[in-house]
């Protein structure tokens, strides 16, 4: 196919030949030539939003919702600096988006032009990889290259960046073009012999855990998992971004490891004598203190990116690959040895911690409401079907405790980057993507005061997210911290919203959303179930919690998680404790 | 630490340079020497790095570098089995009473004199980073007024060479 016409006419043609059909952004000078085109493309829907950050965090809502590559569009200079937290984020998180801006024109590069930013410079270290445009004719393989780069191997962000001058001049454009990628080839077929190597270590272990990350989500691998873990009969616990990718309720389901983990998560860590990881980054939120991590563990560690095998802890059987593949070579490689682990004693100890020490909370006396009952009442009156968006924060370590999770990918939320602010724009992204299911952003009043600018979008552009903001009136998190580790000396973390400065309820209605207020755990459902059957507009739920709750358990940073604490000076006593 | 000479193609295009050392400094490592150019190939470049790094460190920068999309193929050359060598541009004093002594250096260490004026001369000389050092440490007697270097080039002894299977991924490609 071949047919002249302009760079921008060419960029939006390979946007819908690679299947685009929801882009965010704000048009500017530079890139106001794509957005002529745009105005009359009947295939790709472009969604206004209020501010770029908001357009980067709404694609990775939108790509980690539907496994699609999300993109983000911004004109140069401050549009493209400001999604420069989003593509970290997604750099950090392996989301696959695509993010296309304005450059001046090309003759004006380097002569600090008005919005003039090297968003490529800038974004180098934070992309997957970028590219700056200066010939028309580079378009269309360029947008081929960037979808494909984004979206295959480990997941990432790619940022294209195009001159003024190459959307204005005419081309000829020719689709399908052909890539030049000579130095991109991710290994997905694991190696046989460490397939082999891995099952004969399982057969042999006696307290082993499968140690599930994001990675396995992404490569559409949780059936091939539930069959893994029931045929081996191996525990499972999933980290803060494999949320849901085993159920919850499943009886092997140890919980989450990490600073917040669950004990029985942590301790089945801290006390296996073979961890298998998969889709891992053995991240030092898990891991606690590196010297003191699961002492008695030989490490199979399985991964689509090399670079993190081996990375922070040594692999005693690297497997390069992705991990559906991975899987299902180890379910064959074991069903062919016949051999099965006697693990027994394991879940002895396993499920000793499981019954003395499950995930609690503490009430308050003055009947104000703990921010761990509205996750588990969200929980239960929004079901599993759900998907959960979270920001930074306690609000988000509660929704990753206290809301059971079925099935994968129904928990999205910033892990690496831990970017407050990222639940509103990415839970709009994630109800485009997925417009018949019932999307709830859990927000603290901080995160919410950062961007909760797209619910102007929401509203007119007719996306019906609900927003639960846990309004502790303060950094929670931070607060937390300064609690434990600062003397109680609270350093300008009391953000004053108990003041109703915002008055969260009247801003919803500001925003041409529903606000409701919940201060009472009873009256909890009724608010929940309100929020539910409003399906026409944004709602926003104020619920006002105790300010002081706390995220238990939880392992200090820079300890080891052996020194998880269940409360406030109150550690779990370990099984082998006495040898 | 020891030293490592990693040889890495890549392919020529702009920001690439940029690219493999903003990763080294992003990751913490620092670059001993660091020499660029083309090769046999119009299409592909050749970095030749030296870092002072640990074995499992590098094991990770390697990775890591691997990554970089423009980068086709990573060697880590072990100096015994790889020619290396730097270039070094030397400028000494040298008056009609010193010159000749200096000169019989210059032989001595198969270097050559490229300019010559009443009271200095330039000297070009190549060779393994010890051999350039000891011709430094000879001539500072006499006085050095400037001097500048190359990074290290270096390449694999034998008849194998590097670039042979990257070239044919490239031409899939093209």
């Amino acid at each position: 196919m071949t047919e002249r016409m302009t760079g921008a006419q060419a960029l939006v043609r390979a946007l819908e030949h690679v299947g685009v059909d929801t882009v965010f952004g704000i048009p500017g000078g530079a890139i106001l030539p794509a957005y002529d085109p745009l105005y009359d493309s009947t295939k790709v829907r472009h969604v206004l939003v209020r501010h770029e950050q908001g357009a980067g965090h709404a694609a990775e809502g939108y790509a980690q919702a539907t496994g699609k590559v999300g993109v983000c569009m911004a004109t140069s200079g401050p549009g493209a600096t400001n999604l420069v937290t989003p593509i970290a984020d997604a750099y950090m998180d392996s989301v696959p988006i695509v993010a296309i801006t304005g450059q001046v024109a090309s003759k004006a590069i380097g002569t600090d032009a008005f919005q003039e930013a090297d968003i490529s410079g800038i974004t180098m270290p934070i992309t997957k990889h970028n590219f700056l445009i200066t010939d028309p004719a580079d378009i269309p393989r360029t947008i081929m290259e960037a979808f494909h780069i984004a979206s295959t191997g480990r997941p990432g962000p790619v940022l294209v960046d195009i001159s003024k001058d190459a959307l204005q001049s005419d081309t000829t454009f020719v689709w399908p073009p052909t890539m030049q990628l000579p130095g991109y080839r991710p290994v997905t077929r694991p190696h046989s012999k460490q397939i082999r190597e891995a099952a004969k270590l399982i057969a042999e272990a006696r307290r082993p855990v499968l140690y599930v990350g994001g990675g396995v989500h992404k490569a559409g691998a949780s059936a091939e998992l539930l069959r893994l873990a029931e045929l081996t009969h191996i525990p499972v616990i999933t980290t803060l971004m494999a949320r849901g990718t085993f159920p919850d309720s499943h009886p092997q389901h140890m919980g989450m490891p990490g600073m917040h983990g669950s004990v029985s998560a942590v301790g089945a860590l801290q006390q296996s004598d073979l961890i298998i990881g998969l889709g891992v980054r053995f991240d030092d939120r898990v891991t606690g203190d590196l010297s003191s991590f699961a002492p008695y563990a030989k490490i199979v560690h399985a991964d689509i990116d090399p670079a993190e095998i081996s990375k922070n802890r040594h692999a005693d059987v690297p497997i390069v690959g992705d991990c559906k593949e991975v899987i299902t070579d180890l379910v064959a490689a074991i069903q062919a040895s016949g051999q099965q682990g006697d693990y027994a004693d394991w879940w002895t100890v396993l499920n000793g911690y499981k019954q003395t020490y499950p995930l609690g909370y503490e009430t308050f006396e003055d009947g104000s409401l703990a921010p761990q009952y509205v996750m588990e009442r969200l929980s239960a009156i929004a079901g599993p079907d759900t998907y959960y968006v979270a920001g930074v924060g306690q609000h988000q370590m509660w929704a990753a405790q206290f809301i059971g999770y079925q099935n994968p990918g129904t928990f999205i939320n910033s892990g690496g980057l831990g970017t407050m602010g990222f639940a509103v724009p990415a839970a709009m992204g994630a109800k485009m993507g997925r417009p018949d299911s019932v999307v709830w952003a859990i927000d603290g009043d901080g995160c919410f005061q950062m961007t909760n600018q797209e619910l102007a979008t929401c509203a007119l552009e007719g996306v019906p997210v609900k927003v639960a903001v846990i309004n502790n009136g303060n950094l929670g998190m931070v607060r937390q911290w300064q609690t434990l580790f600062y003397d109680e000396r609270y350093s300008n973390t009391n953000l004053q919203t108990a003041r109703r400065i915002p008055d969260f309820v009247k801003l919803a209605d500001a925003y041409g959303c529903v606000g409701l207020r919940c201060e009472r755990a009873e009256d909890v459902d009724a608010v929940i179930k309100k929020a539910m059957e409003i399906n026409d507009v944004p709602v926003v739920v104020d619920f006002v919690v105790h300010q002081d709750a706390m995220v238990w358990p939880m392992v200090a940073a820079g300890t080891s998680n052996d020194d998880i604490k269940i409360a406030r000076d109150m550690a779990p006593k370990w099984e082998n404790e006495d040898e | 630490m020891s030293r490592h000479t990693l040889s890495v193609l890549v392919e020529n295009r702009p920001g690439v340079l940029a690219r493999v050392s903003a990763l080294f400094s992003r990751r913490g490592f620092n670059i001993d020497s660091l020499a660029v150019g083309p090769t046999e190939h119009d299409d592909i470049s050749r970095m030749t790095i030296v870092v002072s790094v640990e074995e499992l460190p590098l094991e990770q920068v390697t990775k890591q570098l691997n990554k970089l999309v423009n980068v086709l193929k990573i060697v880590e050359l072990d100096p015994s089995q790889a020619v290396q060598r730097e270039l070094m541009l030397i400028k000494v004093k040298a008056d009609a009473e010193s010159r000749s002594h200096v000169l019989e250096l210059v032989s001595l260490f198969r270097a050559r004199c490229v300019d010559v004026a009443s009271d200095a001369v330039t000297i070009e000389v190549t060779g393994t980073p010890d051999k350039l050092e000891a011709f430094v440490k000879v001539l500072e007697p006499f006085g050095i007024k400037e001097l500048v270097q190359s990074g290290m080039v270096a390449i694999g002894r034998g008849a194998r060479s590097i670039t042979d299977r990257s070239l044919r991924a490239l031409d899939r490609t093209a």
